[in-house]
């Protein structure tokens, strides 16, 4: 058995230390040594996209990473993205508009979709394909992940642009009682 | 209603979003042990020696299993129990199982399968149906139909010939469409551990945990009420999980033998391996037609590359010649099916099972025989659409049929009139069309209990909990399951909490194939449902003094329709059910209505109701480099009705999606390894990089139009939607080829080189068109089995068999009828 090596690293905020064998990937430090299981795998040879996780902001996929090589770095994966017990407004989006039927892709589209919004603010259809082109979806044929993409910018705009947001697209809308939707 | 109909988030979806849906990988138990398969490296060869002992004695290895530990096969369909565990005394392709090794890690494990000592002596490899309809030995496999002959099948409804002899055209095409496979993201992964009792359990991603329930019980040879099949939720299925696998067989035996949790995960090369898979299909179409464009009669031939193993193979070759007649009135067809082993990965069922491929061919056989009539094709199609409400030539009893408004909607929305041989060179159109099953009429196990079963508890909460067999596996079955359930009782979806696909808690649901669990399901469902509504009723009318059938059960409560401020909250209903009935529990089943064909090889094609799709396709093509591009698809579809419209259009559009990687880059094909090595035939390029599929860069826009016309068979009036809509796709990309640069691909994958070849062709003054040229000999059977069709007079039964035919009905109870 090989030694493992110990290293720091902020995850979803929290710093966070570990310990593990040096031949294992972010990926498997990740999902067996700090039990966060929704980064998936589907190849673990960078050709799928579903281990997409954020590595100081970028997304990077976690297969191709040493987690040695995470010391002192930040990473972000599915389940930092609810903050205060709150959706990120893309996983409302994506909840919302069918841009997750069986929801193995989902994580790595979504962490990419993040870092793509973290960094413009109105990005285009194109923009939208290309940032997203290394995550493979065999289920929604892409176009309801497209826009899902597109209604969270329109929701993030529309809650900058005025103080009524669209009730639909609030955090966690499906958990909404039937009575604060109003009549059907 | 409140809740079918309309487009609001699945009740999984907050799960998947937060990446805190469970899938098999997921699970990890303590002690828990993991698993590796050694794989065979060579196609074909006879095991001399497996000697595990080396890898016993690697530290961290806690057992080695082989073929001599599961002497018992097994296999999805009755007719076809060819498969072990770990091979006995044969391996049939590369990738065959033949050892197992489970050890305190994955790494471990995977070191110790190079300490597994394998001597083989190689065999004669077949690799195509030349080399199996060739060579009759060795064989493969010690029975089917001849020598490597899997299945042979010939059945006629009419006579053809006489009606190709009076038709004023007859047609005569080749088509071929290569494999594919359905590369889902989630790799397989199963974990089985011994439960406290003693007793086995297995979290599978299966989508069909009833047949591994049942396949388990046999392989290891143990009580089926001992063992418990929980289908965790699937990371896309597309018929590739509905096997039951080597894997699963292997860590059951091993959880039970080590008492302790035993974990496996297949590799991306190993799904490649496991397979099941569209077979690639050789298929001959003569079409008789009159001047006006109806079909005289029809003679279908196909012959099957089936792999090494049975499978579903027996079904698919049915299926290649089922469906022919449901879209488009046949007065007479004959249809001759062939499937042959070879030694490549098992094909099985992909989306569409069986019925793509020739539904490629006559689609673009079709789009020939208008050009020569001169008709439109798109109107060619809409004067020979099948009615409603009929028995075809072969016996599927047909429902509602939406194709002619679907073919109305796609020509109106794509400006059909203004695009079709209009568009300058290089850019053409094509349509096409398609039909599917709204679930299989048939169990594979044939019986005559309920195809699917549903319990409910309802709770003094208010809350409900949905018990149902059936498999989640993206396309939103616990919310078809909920959102049924929460119609008929007046609730929201998330009051009602969906337990499914466990053997042990659930009530039996065959699994998610053939496009049956939203019809099936949902008729349980809602038989369930208002069964417990009935009880709450009563109670509820004896409190409020009216009528049971006045109440209204909506939001959250159950009132008089007549005074709606005199009701009660769900809750309460609940509790004054419960005060008068005791604990409210009710169940509801669903049974598809008996099959009209009564001869051999008709319990492939019957189902309650069919789906039908329109699709057309705008290709972009350069004439230079043959470079395709796909910017646009138009799609209808007749759904019946729309559940939860965005689930809907999310099957459209990923079948939409499904069916371009089909048509333009998808291919499961096999190459030699040079001579100096062992010259075996391998998977040509068992990797998500190589192996091509369309990415957001690729992916066209696509219009969707959904044709609701509620068909009383489906649950309000629902049919399939889930593999329907990939079948247009693949002809309609051809069909548009030849409309922007006048040649004829008659083979999928549609690859630039095939069209350039085709392009130099035509150049050449050769005909303009890629495609095969010739057709097998095969040994068809000198007489068909003849069914006269219903306006002949026929019963549904083969002419001169109808005696034995009703007394093997009664006594095979062995799936598909062979």
């Amino acid at each position: 058995m090989t030694h493992n090596v110990q290293i720091v690293l902020t995850v979803n905020g929290e710093a966070t230390e570990v310990a593990f064998a040096p031949y294992k990937t972010l990926l498997e430090v990740l999902r067996e040594d700090l039990n966060l299981c929704g980064t998936k795998h589907g190849c673990e040879l960078g050709e799928c996209g579903a281990c997409a996780v954020l590595l100081d902001g970028q997304p990077v996929l976690s297969c191709l990473v040493l987690g040695v090589d995470c010391d002192g770095r930040t990473v972000t994966t599915i389940e930092g993205l609810v903050t205060d017990g709150r959706l990120h407004p893309l996983q409302d989006t994506f909840a919302d508009l069918g841009a997750a039927q069986c929801g193995y892709c989902t994580p790595g589209f979504l962490v990419t979709a993040k870092a793509l919004l973290d960094e413009q603010t109105h990005p285009t259809r194109d923009q939208i394909r290309e940032a997203l082109s290394g995550c493979l979806c065999r289920c929604t044929g892409y176009q309801q992940i497209f826009e899902a993409v597109e209604a969270a910018v329109a929701t993030r705009l529309s809650t900058l642009d005025s103080s009524t947001p669209d009730s639909r697209l609030t955090p966690d809308s499906g958990l909404q009682t039937p009575d604060s939707r109003g009549p059907r | 209603m409140n809740i079918i109909g309309t487009s609001r988030r699945r009740v999984d979806g907050r799960a998947k979003v937060t990446g805190q849906t469970k899938f098999a990988d997921d699970l990890v138990l303590p002690r828990m042990l993991h698993c590796k398969l050694l794989r065979s490296t060579l196609p074909h060869a006879r095991i001399i020696r497996v000697d595990p002992a080396r890898a016993l004695a690697h530290p961290g290895v806690h057992l080695v299993l082989t073929g001599r530990d599961f002497p018992t096969p097994y296999g999805i369909l009755p007719v076809s129990q060819d498969e072990h565990a770990l091979a006995t005394d044969r391996v049939r392709f590369v990738g065959d199982p033949v050892a197992a090794i489970v050890a305190r890690d994955e790494l471990t494990a995977f070191e110790a399968l190079d300490l597994i000592d394998v001597e083989y002596e190689p065999l004669r490899t077949f690799s195509g149906p030349d080399d199996s309809l060739r060579f009759p030995e060795p064989r493969i496999h010690d029975y089917g139909d001849a020598g490597n002959i899997h299945k042979l099948v010939s059945l006629e409804f009419g006579d053809v010939e006489e009606a190709l002899a009076t038709a004023d055209y007859v047609f005569d095409d080749t088509f071929f469409y290569q494999g594919n496979t359905h590369l889902p993201i989630e790799q397989h992964a199963a974990l089985a551990a011994k439960d406290p009792d003693g007793k086995l359990v297995l979290w599978s991603s299966t989508q069909t945990p009833h047949y591994v329930h049942r396949a388990l019980a046999k392989a290891l040879e143990l009580p089926a009420a001992h063992i418990r099949v929980i289908a965790t939720p699937n990371g896309g299925g597309f018929g590739g999980k509905s096997d039951p696998f080597n894997h699963e067989v292997v860590v059951s035996k091993a959880a039970l033998l080590l008492d302790r949790p035993v974990k496996i995960c297949l590799t991306r090369e190993e799904v490649f391996y496991c397979h099941r898979g569209r077979h690639p299909v050789l298929m001959r179409f003569r079409t008789g037609v009159t001047r006006d464009g109806a079909i005289t009669g029809m003679r279908v031939q196909t012959v099957l590359d089936g792999g090494a193993y049975g499978s579903y193979g027996v079904a698919s070759t049915f299926y290649t010649g089922a469906l022919q007649t449901v879209t488009y009135h046949v007065p007479a067809y004959r249809f001759e099916g062939c499937r042959v082993f070879t030694n490549k990965p098992p094909c099985g069922p992909k989306r569409g099972h069986g019925t793509p491929q020739s539904r490629f061919g006559q689609e673009i056989q079709l789009d020939k025989i208008a050009e020569r009539l001169a008709i439109d094709p798109a109107d060619l199609r809409l004067r020979i659409v099948e009615q409603p409400e009929t028995l075809t030539a072969n016996y599927l009893r047909i429902g509602t049929i939406g194709l002619a408004e679907c073919i109305r909607r796609v020509t109106v929305a794509a400006d059909w009139k203004h695009t079709f041989r209009r568009l300058p060179s290089g850019r053409g159109v094509g349509i096409a069309c398609s039909s599917y099953l709204s679930g299989a009429g048939l169990p594979i196990y044939w019986n005559d209990m309920p195809h699917s079963g549903v319990q409910l508890k309802l709770d003094r909460s208010g809350g409900v909990a949905a018990f149902c067999g059936a498999t989640e596996i993206g396309q939103g079955s616990d919310d078809v399951l909920v959102g049924c359930v929460a119609e008929v009782l007046g609730i929201e979806p998330l009051d009602v909490r969906a337990v499914t696909g466990d053997t042990d808690l659930t009530p039996v649901d065959l699994g998610s194939y053939s496009s049956r669990v939203t019809l099936m399901m949902g008729n349980a469902a809602i038989e369930a449902a208002e069964r417990a509504r009935a009880r709450l009723a009563d109670a509820v009318a004896k409190k409020l003094g009216v009528p049971a059938n006045r109440l209204v059960f909506a939001g959250r409560r159950v009132f008089d329709a007549e005074e709606p401020d005199a009701g009660v909250s769900f809750a309460e209903a609940v509790q004054l059910a419960e005060t008068m009935f005791g604990t409210i529990g009710t169940t509801g089943s669903y049974t598809p209505p008996r099959s009209a064909a009564k001869f051999k090889g008709g319990g492939v094609g019957p189902s309650p109701t069919y789906s039908y799709s329109a699709a057309i396709v705008e290709v972009d093509v350069d004439p230079a480099t043959g470079w395709i591009q796909v910017p646009r698809v138009w799609i209808a579809h007749d759904i019946g009705r729309a559940l939860n419209p965005t689930l809907v259009r999310g099957q459209v559009e990923g079948s939409v999606y499904m069916a371009l990687g089909e048509a333009l880059m998808e291919e499961q094909t096999f190459r030699r390894l040079p001579p100096k090595l062992s010259h075996a035939l391998v998977h040509k390029f068992p990797s998500m990089l190589e192996y091509k599929s369309p990415t957001t860069l690729d992916m066209p826009e696509v219009f969707t139009e959904l044709v609701e016309n509620p068909d009383p068979r489906g649950p309000f009036g629902a049919k399939e939607v889930g593999q329907g809509p990939l079948l247009p796709v693949m002809p309609a990309v051809a069909n548009a080829v030849y409309d922007a640069v006048g040649v004829r691909i008659d083979e999928v994958p549609i690859t630039p080189e095939k069209i350039l070849k085709a392009l130099e062709a035509k150049a050449a003054g050769k005909p303009a068109r890629f495609g095969p040229t010739s057709f097998p000999d095969v040994p068809w059977p000198s007489e068909p089995i003849e069914v006269p069709p219903p306006w002949k007079g026929g019963d549904g039964r083969a002419a001169e068999t109808r005696t034995s035919e009703v007394r093997s009905t009664k006594s095979e109870g062995a799936g598909v009828r062979s």
